[in-house]
Protein backbone atom coordinates (compact mmCIF):
# COMPACT_ATOMS: atom_id res chain seq x y z
CA UNK A 1 0.00 0.00 0.00
CA UNK A 2 1.83 3.06 -1.28
CA UNK A 3 -0.82 5.64 -0.35
CA UNK A 4 -2.28 6.59 3.00
CA UNK A 5 -5.26 8.72 3.95
CA UNK A 6 -5.29 9.93 7.53
CA UNK A 7 -5.36 12.70 10.10
CA UNK A 8 -1.95 13.92 11.23
CA UNK A 9 -0.84 16.62 13.66
CA UNK A 10 0.46 19.96 12.45
CA UNK A 11 3.58 20.54 14.50
CA UNK A 12 4.40 24.00 13.21
CA UNK A 13 2.72 26.60 11.07
CA UNK A 14 3.77 30.11 10.19
CA UNK A 15 3.18 32.78 7.59
CA UNK A 16 6.39 33.36 5.63
CA UNK A 17 5.17 35.98 3.16
CA UNK A 18 1.90 37.62 2.24
CA UNK A 19 -0.64 34.77 1.96
CA UNK A 20 2.09 32.11 1.97
CA UNK A 21 2.20 29.55 4.76
CA UNK A 22 4.82 27.08 5.92
CA UNK A 23 3.53 23.98 7.69
CA UNK A 24 5.19 20.89 9.12
CA UNK A 25 3.15 17.73 9.61
CA UNK A 26 4.14 14.70 11.69
CA UNK A 27 3.34 11.60 9.61
CA UNK A 28 6.25 9.16 10.05
CA UNK A 29 5.31 6.39 7.66
CA UNK A 30 4.28 8.85 4.92
CA UNK A 31 7.56 10.74 5.36
CA UNK A 32 9.39 7.44 5.13
CA UNK A 33 7.73 6.62 1.81
CA UNK A 34 7.87 10.10 0.25
CA UNK A 35 10.31 11.09 -2.48
CA UNK A 36 11.44 14.43 -3.80
CA UNK A 37 8.88 15.95 -6.20
CA UNK A 38 5.78 14.26 -4.80
CA UNK A 39 2.76 16.01 -3.30
CA UNK A 40 0.13 15.67 -0.59
CA UNK A 41 -3.59 16.02 -1.27
CA UNK A 42 -5.19 17.96 1.57
CA UNK A 43 -8.80 18.09 2.62
CA UNK A 44 -10.12 21.58 3.28
CA UNK A 45 -13.15 21.48 5.56
CA UNK A 46 -16.34 22.18 3.67
CA UNK A 47 -14.84 21.65 0.21
CA UNK A 48 -15.46 18.80 -2.19
CA UNK A 49 -12.03 18.62 -3.74
CA UNK A 50 -8.73 18.21 -1.95
CA UNK A 51 -5.91 20.70 -2.54
CA UNK A 52 -2.74 19.18 -4.00
CA UNK A 53 0.34 20.79 -2.42
CA UNK A 54 3.92 19.93 -3.31
CA UNK A 55 6.27 18.62 -0.66
CA UNK A 56 8.92 21.16 0.34
CA UNK A 57 10.77 19.02 2.87
CA UNK A 58 11.03 15.36 3.82
CA UNK A 59 12.56 14.59 7.22
CA UNK A 60 12.63 10.82 7.44
CA UNK A 61 14.46 10.85 10.80
CA UNK A 62 11.88 12.99 12.56
CA UNK A 63 8.99 11.60 10.52
CA UNK A 64 7.78 14.94 9.19
CA UNK A 65 6.78 16.53 5.91
CA UNK A 66 7.00 20.25 5.24
CA UNK A 67 4.64 22.03 2.87
CA UNK A 68 4.63 25.65 1.74
CA UNK A 69 1.48 26.89 0.04
CA UNK A 70 -0.14 30.05 -1.17
CA UNK A 71 -3.70 31.10 -0.43
CA UNK A 72 -5.28 31.08 -3.88
CA UNK A 73 -8.96 30.78 -2.96
CA UNK A 74 -11.38 29.80 -0.24
CA UNK A 75 -10.07 26.24 0.10
CA UNK A 76 -6.43 27.17 0.66
CA UNK A 77 -7.68 30.00 2.92
CA UNK A 78 -9.36 27.36 5.10
CA UNK A 79 -6.11 25.35 5.17
CA UNK A 80 -4.17 28.44 6.19
CA UNK A 81 -6.45 28.80 9.22
CA UNK A 82 -5.49 25.43 10.65
CA UNK A 83 -3.35 25.90 13.74
CA UNK A 84 -0.36 24.18 15.26
CA UNK A 85 -1.54 21.13 17.19
CA UNK A 86 -4.62 20.59 15.03
CA UNK A 87 -5.02 17.55 12.80
CA UNK A 88 -4.87 17.81 9.03
CA UNK A 89 -6.48 15.25 6.69
CA UNK A 90 -4.02 14.27 3.98
CA UNK A 91 -3.67 11.64 1.28
CA UNK A 92 0.00 11.04 0.55
CA UNK A 93 2.60 10.55 -0.72
CA UNK A 94 1.12 11.09 -4.19
CA UNK A 95 2.73 11.43 -7.58
CA UNK A 96 3.88 8.46 -9.64
CA UNK A 97 7.04 10.26 -10.67
CA UNK A 98 9.19 12.63 -8.68
CA UNK A 99 12.46 14.32 -9.67
CA UNK A 100 15.32 12.13 -10.86
CA UNK A 101 18.27 12.83 -8.60
CA UNK A 102 21.69 12.21 -10.10
CA UNK A 103 24.87 11.61 -8.09
CA UNK A 104 25.42 14.44 -5.60
CA UNK A 105 28.59 15.58 -7.37
CA UNK A 106 26.77 16.33 -10.66
CA UNK A 107 26.05 19.93 -11.55
CA UNK A 108 22.38 20.90 -11.32
CA UNK A 109 20.52 24.09 -12.12
CA UNK A 110 17.30 24.34 -10.13
CA UNK A 111 14.70 26.92 -11.11
CA UNK A 112 11.60 27.91 -9.19
CA UNK A 113 9.08 30.55 -10.17
CA UNK A 114 6.90 31.94 -7.36
CA UNK A 115 5.02 29.19 -5.58
CA UNK A 116 6.97 26.79 -7.81
CA UNK A 117 9.93 27.28 -5.44
CA UNK A 118 8.94 24.98 -2.54
CA UNK A 119 9.31 21.62 -4.33
CA UNK A 120 12.80 22.65 -5.46
CA UNK A 121 14.29 22.89 -1.97
CA UNK A 122 14.85 19.13 -1.48
CA UNK A 123 16.71 19.03 -4.82
CA UNK A 124 18.98 21.85 -3.71
CA UNK A 125 19.64 19.99 -0.47
CA UNK A 126 20.61 16.89 -2.45
CA UNK A 127 23.18 18.63 -4.66
CA UNK A 128 24.35 21.19 -2.09
CA UNK A 129 27.22 23.28 -3.39
CA UNK A 130 27.02 21.61 -6.81
CA UNK A 131 23.69 23.28 -7.41
CA UNK A 132 22.78 26.66 -8.78
CA UNK A 133 19.34 27.74 -7.64
CA UNK A 134 17.54 30.39 -9.67
CA UNK A 135 14.65 31.59 -7.61
CA UNK A 136 12.19 34.04 -9.14
CA UNK A 137 9.30 36.09 -7.72
CA UNK A 138 6.99 38.94 -8.68
CA UNK A 139 8.46 41.30 -6.10
CA UNK A 140 10.18 41.46 -2.70
CA UNK A 141 6.97 40.79 -0.75
CA UNK A 142 6.54 37.40 -2.45
CA UNK A 143 10.09 36.15 -1.78
CA UNK A 144 10.29 32.92 0.25
CA UNK A 145 12.76 30.18 1.21
CA UNK A 146 15.95 32.15 0.52
CA UNK A 147 17.56 31.18 3.84
CA UNK A 148 16.70 27.52 3.22
CA UNK A 149 18.19 27.58 -0.26
CA UNK A 150 21.32 29.31 1.04
CA UNK A 151 21.64 26.76 3.87
CA UNK A 152 21.66 23.94 1.30
CA UNK A 153 25.04 25.22 0.15
CA UNK A 154 23.79 25.97 -3.35
CA UNK A 155 24.72 29.09 -5.23
CA UNK A 156 21.46 31.07 -5.17
CA UNK A 157 20.41 33.69 -7.72
CA UNK A 158 17.34 35.64 -6.59
CA UNK A 159 15.36 37.43 -9.29
CA UNK A 160 12.28 39.62 -9.08
CA UNK A 161 10.21 40.94 -11.95
CA UNK A 162 10.46 44.51 -10.63
CA UNK A 163 13.94 44.37 -9.10
CA UNK A 164 12.64 45.00 -5.57
CA UNK A 165 14.75 42.08 -4.34
CA UNK A 166 17.77 40.40 -5.89
CA UNK A 167 18.37 41.14 -9.54
CA UNK A 168 15.72 42.58 -11.83
CA UNK A 169 14.49 40.22 -14.49
CA UNK A 170 13.14 36.78 -15.19
CA UNK A 171 14.63 33.45 -14.16
CA UNK A 172 15.10 32.67 -17.84
CA UNK A 173 17.55 35.59 -18.18
CA UNK A 174 19.56 34.23 -15.25
CA UNK A 175 19.43 30.75 -16.78
CA UNK A 176 20.79 32.06 -20.09
CA UNK A 177 23.78 33.58 -18.26
CA UNK A 178 24.34 30.48 -16.18
CA UNK A 179 24.34 28.28 -19.28
CA UNK A 180 26.93 30.57 -20.88
CA UNK A 181 29.34 29.98 -18.03
CA UNK A 182 29.17 26.19 -18.24
CA UNK A 183 26.94 23.25 -19.08
CA UNK A 184 25.20 21.60 -16.11
CA UNK A 185 24.27 17.90 -16.06
CA UNK A 186 20.60 18.60 -15.44
CA UNK A 187 18.06 21.39 -15.14
CA UNK A 188 14.96 21.21 -12.95
CA UNK A 189 12.07 23.67 -13.09
CA UNK A 190 8.70 24.37 -11.52
CA UNK A 191 6.58 27.46 -12.04
CA UNK A 192 4.15 29.13 -14.45
CA UNK A 193 3.79 27.39 -17.81
CA UNK A 194 5.11 30.38 -19.77
CA UNK A 195 8.31 30.10 -17.71
CA UNK A 196 8.54 26.33 -18.15
CA UNK A 197 8.02 26.59 -21.87
CA UNK A 198 10.94 29.01 -22.20
CA UNK A 199 13.21 26.96 -19.93
CA UNK A 200 12.47 23.80 -21.87
CA UNK A 201 13.59 25.42 -25.11
CA UNK A 202 16.71 26.87 -23.43
CA UNK A 203 17.61 23.42 -22.08
CA UNK A 204 17.06 21.85 -25.46
CA UNK A 205 19.26 24.43 -27.19
CA UNK A 206 22.00 23.82 -24.64
CA UNK A 207 21.59 20.05 -24.91
CA UNK A 208 20.94 19.61 -21.20
CA UNK A 209 18.54 17.09 -19.68
CA UNK A 210 15.60 18.89 -18.09
CA UNK A 211 12.75 17.88 -15.80
CA UNK A 212 9.69 20.00 -15.04
CA UNK A 213 6.99 19.70 -12.41
CA UNK A 214 3.51 20.50 -13.70
CA UNK A 215 0.21 21.42 -12.12
CA UNK A 216 -3.37 21.07 -13.31
CA UNK A 217 -6.80 21.13 -11.67
CA UNK A 218 -6.99 17.75 -9.98
CA UNK A 219 -9.68 15.33 -8.84
CA UNK A 220 -8.82 12.04 -7.12
CA UNK A 221 -5.05 12.62 -7.04
CA UNK A 222 -4.15 9.00 -7.79
CA UNK A 223 -5.02 8.38 -11.45
CA UNK A 224 -8.58 7.16 -11.09
CA UNK A 225 -10.55 10.05 -12.54
CA UNK A 226 -8.28 11.33 -15.33
CA UNK A 227 -9.19 15.00 -14.91
CA UNK A 228 -5.68 16.45 -14.44
CA UNK A 229 -4.74 15.89 -18.07
CA UNK A 230 -1.66 17.52 -19.57
CA UNK A 231 -0.55 17.33 -23.17
CA UNK A 232 2.44 15.08 -23.76
CA UNK A 233 4.07 13.07 -26.51
CA UNK A 234 4.16 9.33 -25.99
CA UNK A 235 5.46 6.92 -28.63
CA UNK A 236 5.39 9.72 -31.19
CA UNK A 237 1.71 10.47 -30.60
CA UNK A 238 -0.01 13.16 -28.59
CA UNK A 239 -1.27 11.71 -25.32
CA UNK A 240 -3.07 13.35 -22.41
CA UNK A 241 -1.01 12.19 -19.46
CA UNK A 242 -2.17 12.82 -15.92
CA UNK A 243 -0.25 15.10 -13.58
CA UNK A 244 -1.12 13.08 -10.46
CA UNK A 245 -0.08 9.65 -11.65
CA UNK A 246 2.25 10.08 -14.64
CA UNK A 247 3.89 13.11 -12.98
CA UNK A 248 3.88 15.62 -11.49
CA UNK A 249 7.44 15.54 -12.85
CA UNK A 250 7.90 15.05 -16.59
CA UNK A 251 10.87 15.00 -18.94
CA UNK A 252 11.01 18.30 -20.79
CA UNK A 253 10.82 16.64 -24.19
CA UNK A 254 7.54 14.89 -23.29
CA UNK A 255 5.62 18.05 -22.51
CA UNK A 256 3.52 20.00 -25.03
CA UNK A 257 2.25 23.51 -24.39
CA UNK A 258 -0.69 25.34 -25.90
CA UNK A 259 0.47 27.98 -28.35
CA UNK B 1 -13.61 -7.51 12.64
CA UNK B 2 -17.00 -6.21 11.65
CA UNK B 3 -19.55 -8.87 10.69
CA UNK B 4 -20.26 -8.15 6.99
CA UNK B 5 -22.66 -11.05 6.50
CA UNK B 6 -25.80 -8.94 6.43
CA UNK B 7 -24.83 -6.93 3.34
CA UNK B 8 -25.26 -9.48 0.53
CA UNK B 9 -27.48 -8.52 -2.41
CA UNK B 10 -28.55 -10.47 -5.49
CA UNK B 11 -28.82 -8.02 -8.34
CA UNK B 12 -29.80 -8.93 -11.92
CA UNK B 13 -28.68 -12.51 -11.30
CA UNK B 14 -25.29 -11.52 -9.88
CA UNK B 15 -24.40 -11.87 -6.21
CA UNK B 16 -22.72 -8.88 -4.57
CA UNK B 17 -21.27 -9.46 -1.10
CA UNK B 18 -22.12 -5.84 -0.32
CA UNK B 19 -23.91 -3.22 -2.42
CA UNK B 20 -21.12 -0.63 -2.61
CA UNK B 21 -19.59 -0.14 -6.04
CA UNK B 22 -17.18 2.68 -7.04
CA UNK B 23 -18.81 4.49 -9.94
CA UNK B 24 -17.45 4.46 -13.45
CA UNK B 25 -15.08 7.29 -14.22
CA UNK B 26 -14.03 7.89 -10.63
CA UNK B 27 -12.02 4.73 -10.08
CA UNK B 28 -10.04 4.05 -13.27
CA UNK B 29 -9.69 0.30 -13.70
CA UNK B 30 -9.24 -0.08 -9.96
CA UNK B 31 -5.49 -0.68 -9.73
CA UNK B 32 -4.65 2.74 -8.30
CA UNK B 33 -6.91 2.13 -5.32
CA UNK B 34 -5.20 -1.14 -4.43
CA UNK B 35 -2.63 1.22 -2.93
CA UNK B 36 -5.24 2.10 -0.28
CA UNK B 37 -7.15 -1.18 0.30
CA UNK B 38 -7.85 -4.51 -1.28
CA UNK B 39 -10.35 -4.29 -4.13
CA UNK B 40 -11.84 -7.49 -2.70
CA UNK B 41 -13.43 -5.36 0.04
CA UNK B 42 -15.73 -3.79 -2.55
CA UNK B 43 -19.11 -5.15 -3.63
CA UNK B 44 -18.11 -4.51 -7.21
CA UNK B 45 -16.26 -2.10 -9.46
CA UNK B 46 -17.77 -0.22 -12.36
CA UNK B 47 -14.71 0.45 -14.48
CA UNK B 48 -13.86 3.51 -16.53
CA UNK B 49 -16.23 4.00 -19.49
CA UNK B 50 -14.61 2.15 -22.36
CA UNK B 51 -15.12 2.75 -26.07
CA UNK B 52 -14.38 0.76 -29.22
CA UNK B 53 -11.02 2.41 -29.74
CA UNK B 54 -8.71 4.57 -27.64
CA UNK B 55 -9.96 8.09 -26.87
CA UNK B 56 -7.78 10.97 -25.75
CA UNK B 57 -10.59 12.88 -24.03
CA UNK B 58 -11.16 16.61 -23.73
CA UNK B 59 -8.62 19.38 -23.29
CA UNK B 60 -8.01 20.48 -19.69
CA UNK B 61 -9.25 21.96 -17.44
CA UNK B 62 -11.58 19.04 -16.96
CA UNK B 63 -12.78 19.76 -13.44
CA UNK B 64 -14.34 22.64 -11.54
CA UNK B 65 -15.40 22.75 -7.91
CA UNK B 66 -18.96 23.82 -7.12
CA UNK B 67 -20.90 24.29 -3.89
CA UNK B 68 -21.10 20.76 -2.44
CA UNK B 69 -20.04 19.22 -5.69
CA UNK B 70 -17.99 19.39 -8.84
CA UNK B 71 -18.24 19.54 -12.61
CA UNK B 72 -16.19 17.26 -14.82
CA UNK B 73 -15.69 16.94 -18.54
CA UNK B 74 -13.13 14.20 -19.06
CA UNK B 75 -14.68 13.22 -22.38
CA UNK B 76 -14.30 9.45 -21.99
CA UNK B 77 -10.52 9.25 -22.13
CA UNK B 78 -9.80 5.52 -22.21
CA UNK B 79 -7.46 3.01 -23.87
CA UNK B 80 -10.21 1.16 -25.78
CA UNK B 81 -12.00 -2.15 -25.29
CA UNK B 82 -9.22 -4.42 -26.59
CA UNK B 83 -6.78 -2.95 -24.08
CA UNK B 84 -9.35 -3.36 -21.31
CA UNK B 85 -9.91 -7.02 -22.12
CA UNK B 86 -6.23 -7.88 -22.58
CA UNK B 87 -4.54 -5.69 -19.97
CA UNK B 88 -7.00 -4.71 -17.25
CA UNK B 89 -9.61 -7.45 -16.93
CA UNK B 90 -7.27 -10.37 -16.08
CA UNK B 91 -5.94 -8.44 -13.09
CA UNK B 92 -9.41 -7.35 -11.96
CA UNK B 93 -10.64 -10.94 -12.14
CA UNK B 94 -8.06 -12.00 -9.56
CA UNK B 95 -10.05 -9.94 -7.05
CA UNK B 96 -13.02 -11.23 -5.12
CA UNK B 97 -15.41 -8.57 -6.38
CA UNK B 98 -17.98 -8.13 -9.15
CA UNK B 99 -16.52 -6.59 -12.31
CA UNK B 100 -18.89 -4.34 -14.21
CA UNK B 101 -17.64 -3.26 -17.64
CA UNK B 102 -18.91 0.23 -18.42
CA UNK B 103 -19.18 0.84 -22.16
CA UNK B 104 -19.89 3.83 -24.39
CA UNK B 105 -20.11 4.37 -28.12
CA UNK B 106 -20.50 7.13 -30.67
CA UNK B 107 -22.79 4.94 -32.77
CA UNK B 108 -25.15 2.04 -32.16
CA UNK B 109 -22.72 -0.13 -34.10
CA UNK B 110 -19.91 0.73 -31.69
CA UNK B 111 -22.05 -0.34 -28.72
CA UNK B 112 -22.81 -3.62 -30.49
CA UNK B 113 -19.14 -4.36 -31.24
CA UNK B 114 -18.02 -3.68 -27.69
CA UNK B 115 -20.83 -5.77 -26.18
CA UNK B 116 -19.98 -8.66 -28.51
CA UNK B 117 -16.33 -8.50 -27.51
CA UNK B 118 -17.24 -8.53 -23.82
CA UNK B 119 -19.67 -11.42 -24.24
CA UNK B 120 -16.84 -13.93 -24.48
CA UNK B 121 -14.92 -12.50 -21.50
CA UNK B 122 -15.53 -13.13 -17.83
CA UNK B 123 -16.84 -9.69 -16.90
CA UNK B 124 -19.84 -10.16 -14.63
CA UNK B 125 -22.08 -7.43 -15.97
CA UNK B 126 -22.18 -4.72 -18.62
CA UNK B 127 -23.21 -1.19 -17.73
CA UNK B 128 -24.18 0.74 -20.83
CA UNK B 129 -23.48 4.44 -20.66
CA UNK B 130 -26.09 6.26 -22.73
CA UNK B 131 -25.75 9.37 -20.64
CA UNK B 132 -22.25 10.83 -20.87
CA UNK B 133 -22.73 14.59 -21.20
CA UNK B 134 -19.13 15.26 -22.24
CA UNK B 135 -18.76 13.81 -25.72
CA UNK B 136 -19.96 15.27 -28.98
CA UNK B 137 -21.29 12.13 -30.66
CA UNK B 138 -23.34 9.37 -29.06
CA UNK B 139 -23.32 9.35 -25.28
CA UNK B 140 -26.22 11.30 -23.91
CA UNK B 141 -27.72 11.72 -27.39
CA UNK B 142 -29.07 8.17 -27.06
CA UNK B 143 -30.06 8.53 -23.43
CA UNK B 144 -32.34 11.54 -23.65
CA UNK B 145 -35.13 9.93 -25.66
CA UNK B 146 -37.10 6.74 -25.09
CA UNK B 147 -36.46 5.71 -28.71
CA UNK B 148 -32.69 6.19 -28.42
CA UNK B 149 -32.48 4.38 -25.08
CA UNK B 150 -34.63 1.52 -26.37
CA UNK B 151 -32.57 1.23 -29.54
CA UNK B 152 -29.22 0.92 -27.73
CA UNK B 153 -30.73 -1.48 -25.18
CA UNK B 154 -32.00 -3.79 -27.89
CA UNK B 155 -28.67 -3.70 -29.79
CA UNK B 156 -26.66 -4.57 -26.68
CA UNK B 157 -29.24 -7.11 -25.52
CA UNK B 158 -28.86 -9.02 -28.80
CA UNK B 159 -25.06 -8.84 -28.65
CA UNK B 160 -24.56 -10.42 -25.23
CA UNK B 161 -25.96 -12.84 -22.70
CA UNK B 162 -24.28 -10.93 -19.87
CA UNK B 163 -26.55 -9.00 -17.51
CA UNK B 164 -27.12 -5.58 -19.10
CA UNK B 165 -27.55 -2.47 -16.96
CA UNK B 166 -28.47 0.76 -18.73
CA UNK B 167 -26.99 3.92 -17.16
CA UNK B 168 -29.49 6.72 -17.41
CA UNK B 169 -29.21 10.47 -17.79
CA UNK B 170 -31.00 12.81 -15.39
CA UNK B 171 -31.11 15.46 -18.10
CA UNK B 172 -34.55 14.33 -19.28
CA UNK B 173 -38.19 15.19 -18.65
CA UNK B 174 -39.20 11.76 -17.37
CA UNK B 175 -36.46 9.36 -16.35
CA UNK B 176 -39.10 6.77 -15.43
CA UNK B 177 -40.25 6.64 -19.07
CA UNK B 178 -36.65 6.12 -20.26
CA UNK B 179 -36.23 3.31 -17.71
CA UNK B 180 -39.44 1.66 -18.90
CA UNK B 181 -38.23 1.85 -22.50
CA UNK B 182 -34.99 0.07 -21.49
CA UNK B 183 -36.89 -2.56 -19.52
CA UNK B 184 -39.17 -3.26 -22.49
CA UNK B 185 -36.12 -4.01 -24.67
CA UNK B 186 -34.70 -6.53 -22.23
CA UNK B 187 -32.42 -4.55 -19.90
CA UNK B 188 -31.69 -6.54 -16.73
CA UNK B 189 -31.21 -3.42 -14.61
CA UNK B 190 -30.87 0.34 -14.75
CA UNK B 191 -28.37 2.58 -12.98
CA UNK B 192 -28.94 6.25 -12.24
CA UNK B 193 -28.16 9.05 -12.15
CA UNK B 194 -25.32 10.07 -14.41
CA UNK B 195 -24.23 13.68 -13.96
CA UNK B 196 -26.41 16.75 -14.44
CA UNK B 197 -25.22 19.12 -17.14
CA UNK B 198 -23.76 22.29 -15.65
CA UNK B 199 -21.41 25.21 -16.28
CA UNK B 200 -19.12 27.57 -14.35
CA UNK B 201 -17.54 30.78 -15.62
CA UNK B 202 -14.41 32.50 -14.30
CA UNK B 203 -15.75 36.03 -13.91
CA UNK B 204 -12.26 37.57 -14.15
CA UNK B 205 -11.53 36.13 -17.57
CA UNK B 206 -15.05 35.53 -18.86
CA UNK B 207 -13.95 32.00 -19.76
CA UNK B 208 -15.82 28.88 -18.70
CA UNK B 209 -13.67 27.00 -16.17
CA UNK B 210 -14.02 23.79 -18.15
CA UNK B 211 -12.36 23.75 -21.55
CA UNK B 212 -15.42 21.86 -22.82
CA UNK B 213 -17.47 24.85 -21.56
CA UNK B 214 -20.03 22.55 -19.96
CA UNK B 215 -19.70 19.41 -17.86
CA UNK B 216 -21.41 16.99 -15.56
CA UNK B 217 -22.35 17.98 -12.02
CA UNK B 218 -21.88 15.39 -9.29
CA UNK B 219 -21.35 15.24 -5.55
CA UNK B 220 -23.63 15.89 -2.56
CA UNK B 221 -25.32 18.74 -4.47
CA UNK B 222 -27.10 16.21 -6.72
CA UNK B 223 -28.00 13.68 -4.02
CA UNK B 224 -31.64 14.77 -3.52
CA UNK B 225 -32.18 14.65 -7.28
CA UNK B 226 -30.75 11.13 -7.35
CA UNK B 227 -32.97 9.97 -4.48
CA UNK B 228 -36.04 11.38 -6.20
CA UNK B 229 -35.20 9.81 -9.56
CA UNK B 230 -34.34 6.42 -8.05
CA UNK B 231 -37.69 6.48 -6.25
CA UNK B 232 -39.59 7.36 -9.41
CA UNK B 233 -37.80 4.72 -11.49
CA UNK B 234 -38.09 1.99 -8.83
CA UNK B 235 -41.82 2.58 -8.82
CA UNK B 236 -42.03 2.40 -12.61
CA UNK B 237 -40.04 -0.75 -13.45
CA UNK B 238 -39.73 -4.31 -12.15
CA UNK B 239 -36.00 -4.67 -12.92
CA UNK B 240 -33.57 -3.74 -10.15
CA UNK B 241 -32.19 -0.23 -9.79
CA UNK B 242 -28.60 0.74 -9.03
CA UNK B 243 -28.65 4.15 -7.35
CA UNK B 244 -25.93 6.78 -7.47
CA UNK B 245 -25.46 10.53 -7.38
CA UNK B 246 -23.75 12.23 -4.47
CA UNK B 247 -23.70 9.26 -2.09
CA UNK B 248 -21.01 10.16 0.45
CA UNK B 249 -21.83 8.30 3.68
CA UNK B 250 -23.48 5.11 4.88
CA UNK B 251 -26.53 7.16 5.79
CA UNK B 252 -26.79 8.36 2.18
CA UNK B 253 -26.51 4.74 1.02
CA UNK B 254 -29.37 3.71 3.31
CA UNK B 255 -31.45 6.63 2.06
CA UNK B 256 -31.02 5.87 -1.63
CA UNK B 257 -31.69 2.17 -0.92
CA UNK B 258 -34.89 3.10 0.89
CA UNK B 259 -35.85 5.01 -2.25
CA UNK B 260 -35.55 1.76 -4.18
CA UNK B 261 -31.90 1.12 -5.08
CA UNK B 262 -30.59 -2.37 -4.38
CA UNK B 263 -27.06 -1.52 -5.47
CA UNK B 264 -25.26 1.76 -4.75
CA UNK B 265 -22.47 3.41 -6.70
CA UNK B 266 -20.18 5.93 -5.06
CA UNK B 267 -18.39 8.43 -7.28
CA UNK B 268 -17.36 12.00 -6.53
CA UNK B 269 -17.10 11.26 -2.80
CA UNK B 270 -14.01 9.20 -3.60
CA UNK B 271 -12.21 12.41 -4.60
CA UNK B 272 -12.89 13.82 -1.16
CA UNK B 273 -11.89 10.59 0.55
CA UNK B 274 -10.47 7.63 -1.38
CA UNK B 275 -11.38 5.40 1.58
CA UNK B 276 -15.08 6.24 1.38
CA UNK B 277 -16.30 3.02 -0.30
CA UNK B 278 -14.90 0.86 2.50
CA UNK B 279 -16.00 3.34 5.18
CA UNK B 280 -19.57 3.23 3.82
CA UNK B 281 -19.53 -0.57 3.74
CA UNK B 282 -18.42 -0.74 7.35
CA UNK B 283 -21.05 1.83 8.33
CA UNK B 284 -23.76 -0.25 6.64
CA UNK B 285 -22.58 -3.40 8.40
CA UNK B 286 -22.60 -1.68 11.80
CA UNK B 287 -26.08 -0.32 11.07
CA UNK B 288 -27.47 -3.75 10.10
CA UNK B 289 -25.80 -5.50 13.03
CA UNK B 290 -27.12 -2.92 15.46
CA UNK B 291 -30.67 -3.03 14.03
CA UNK B 292 -30.52 -6.80 13.55
CA UNK B 293 -31.67 -6.53 9.93
CA UNK B 294 -30.52 -7.76 6.55
CA UNK B 295 -29.52 -4.84 4.34
CA UNK B 296 -31.65 -6.08 1.42
CA UNK B 297 -34.75 -5.58 3.61
CA UNK B 298 -34.41 -1.80 3.43
CA UNK B 299 -34.57 -1.68 -0.37
CA UNK B 300 -37.66 0.37 -1.27
CA UNK B 301 -38.64 0.63 2.38
CA UNK B 302 -39.55 4.30 2.15
CA UNK B 303 -43.07 4.97 3.42
CA UNK B 304 -44.33 7.79 1.21
CA UNK B 305 -46.90 10.17 2.55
Amino acid sequence: MKYTQGLYPIISKKAIAAEIYDMTIRCPHIAKAAVCGQFVNIKADGFMLRRPISICGIDKENGTLRIVFEVRGKGTKALSQLAEGQLIDIVAPLGGRGFTLLEKDKKAVIIGGGIGNPPMLPIAQHYGRNATVISGFRNASAVILQKDFAASGADVILCTDDGSAGRKGFVTDALAETLKSGKPDIIYACGPSVMLKRIISQAKEAGVKCEVSLEERMGCGVGGCLVCACRTIRDGEEYYAHVCKDGPVFDAEEVLFDD
Amino acid sequence: MTDMSRLGIDFAGVHFKNPIVPASGTFGYGKEFEEFYSLSELGGISVKGTTGTRRNGNLPPRIAETPSGMLNSVGLQNPGIDHFIAEELPYLKTKDTVIIANIAGSTAEEYREIAEKLDSTDVDMIEVNISCPNVKAGGAAFGVSCEGAAHITSIVRKATKKPVMMKLSPNVTSIADIAKACEAEGADAVSLINTLLGMRIDIRTGRPILHNNVGGLSGPAVFPVAVRMVWQVANAVKIPVCGMGGVSSWEDAVEIMMAGASLVQVGAAIFNDPMVPVKITKGLADHCNEKDIMLRDIVGAVKPW
